[in-house]
């Protein structure tokens, strides 16, 4: 069996209950849709929100951030089953470690591409206007994107195993200063000088820029390619540090 | 079947101190040998059963699981074997069938040969009318048969099993006695399993291994066991080996 036939046996294991009850899709975006539907209205005619709409600059950004709360579930999923042993029994057929991640990791990105197309269509009665193939790329973008981020989760959720409770500490501490400084839900451009700083060292913040500017129709946008190299690193160091945790989950 | 020479494990714990879990263990079990492996709780029996189904790098020593070394060749050593471990194999979210193809296909099975071997471990384990439930709504004794199911997908020669009866009421306990005298019986199947519950060892054991504080104590029969420490019952054996004070257990679940 080769890796990537392991890989899939893995990811049709983990969607499989997803596509079954598709629903469970939308309650685990109710976080995102609350600020897509009750932040949202409050930023037209905020300065910094973009030319086009308020919703063209939102929606791509509540789109990261569905990435980035959204793949939480994969730590969690893998900390339940190394609790319940469920984990432990795959570990001893001789699929390898990597072939395991990356079956786990496809199924969290395939659930984000899909919350993030609910998100466009809720978002399009509210006045968010479509660019269909500029949307087809943001959404390949946040897939990347979504490798690593899963691949991360999981390698917290395997380190801190002995330690359920923190790992979703750990995870909230990490993640909300990203987003805020990520420039999600206000522009940062004309925040203090360290806060804009700050948001400069912030990968989500390219990821972010370069989503808004597909989002917008634009593909020749400076801030794209900035975003592809955000993306990219993110699934580099989240694959290596998913898979160097789970060589260890047995231990 | 399993040749292990010096095999030995120790665990770092807080304050730079060092467990030595299991010192320097040899085990040699012939294939079709039906092995009960004793221990009380922190003797090292889930350590040396760990190393030997490659969930658990050994810090000394080696060990072959078929001819296949399990540092050098663990795919290989894990393609002949079949784990039941101390937790539950399925998920809790997937459905009973789901699971066995799945493991199936795992040990490269098509999916149309995992779908036939699936149908008969269902067949044989009383779980057909089953197969389409989830696992988080089977009782505990149904979870242990589907384990079980799990273990043998892809018909392993050597069974690894890590306190299966554990947490079972007794009907499930003699059901699980019944399912590994049968498969031992008929396919000459390895059997290596840790058990607290000595009366079943006795019963469908033809060796005993004893191990405590990391060490392998006594390896017999268990009518050999009984008569050379003058006892009637392998309890009894069990005490006059490893003493009477409590054990912590605080290593893993040893």
């Amino acid at each position: 069996m080769t890796e990537l036939s392991a890989a899939g046996v893995i990811f049709e294991r983990e969607i499989t209950p997803v596509l079954r009850n598709p629903i469970g899709l939308v309650f685990t975006i109710a976080q995102p849709l609350v600020f897509l539907l009750l932040f949202g209205p409050l930023l037209t005619d905020v300065p910094g929100t973009g030319g086009e709409s308020a919703w063209q600059w939102f929606v791509p950004g509540i789109v990261v951030m569905t990435g980035l709360f959204g793949t939480a579930g994969a730590g969690w999923a893998i900390q339940a089953e190394l609790v319940g042993g469920s984990l432990e029994r795959i570990l001893v057929t001789p699929v390898s470690r990597a072939s395991i991640l990356a079956g786990k990791t496809l199924k969290e990105v395939f659930s984000l591409v899909a919350q993030a197309v609910i998100i466009v269509a809720v978002a399009l009665p509210l006045g968010f206007r479509l660019y269909p193939l500029n949307v087809l790329a943001g959404l390949a973008l946040l897939a990347v994107f979504g490798i690593g981020l899963g691949s991360l989760a999981i390698a917290l959720a395997i380190v801190l195993r002995r330690q359920q409770e923190t790992f979703w500490a750990v995870y909230q501490f990490l993640l909300f200063p990203l987003v805020l400084l990520s420039g999600v839900l206000l522009p940062v451009e004309d925040a203090p000088g360290w806060l804009a700083s700050a948001s400069r060292i912030n990968p989500i913040t390219y990821l972010v820029e370069a989503e808004r500017a597909l989002f917008a129709g634009d593909f020749v946008h400076a801030s794209v390619p900035a975003g592809v190299v955000a993306a990219a690193v993110t699934a580099a160091i989240g694959l290596v540090a998913g898979a160097r945790a789970m060589r260890t989950a047995s231990l | 079947m399993i040749r292990a020479r010096g095999l030995t494990r120790h665990f770092a714990v807080k304050g730079g101190e060092r467990v030595e879990a299991v010192r320097g263990v040899d085990l040699d079990v012939a294939a079709g040998e039906l092995v009960a492996f004793l221990g009380p709780n922190g003797a090292g029996k889930s350590t040396t059963l760990r190393m030997l189904t490659t969930l658990l790098p050994p810090t000394a020593g080696t060990a072959t699981i078929a001819g296949h070394d399990i540092r050098t060749d663990p795919a290989g050593a894990r393609r002949r074997i079949g784990y039941i471990g101390q937790g539950h194999g399925a998920g809790d979210y997937f459905r009973v069938l789901d699971e066995l193809v799945t493991q199936g296909r795992l040990y490269g099975l098509t999916r149309k040969d995992a779908k036939v071997r699936a149908g008969e471990l269902l067949a044989v384990l009383d779980l057909e009318p089953l197969a389409t439930r989830a696992v988080a709504t089977l009782s505990g004794g149904q979870r242990r048969r589907l384990d079980i199911a799990i273990g043998l997908v892809h018909r392993p020669p050597l069974l690894f099993l890590d306190e299966p009866s554990t947490g079972l009421d007794p009907q499930n306990r003699a059901n699980l006695a019944g399912i590994v005298r049968r498969l031992h019986a008929e396919f000459a199947t390895t059997v290596f399993l840790t058990t607290h519950y000595l009366d079943e060892a006795d019963a469908i054991a033809e060796r005993v291994i004893v191990i405590d504080h990391g060490r392998v104590i006594a390896d017999d029969n268990p009518a050999a066991l009984k008569a050379a420490a003058g006892c009637s019952t392998l309890d009894e054996v069990f005490l006059q080996l490893t003493g009477r004070s409590l054990r912590d257990g605080s290593l893993r679940d040893d």
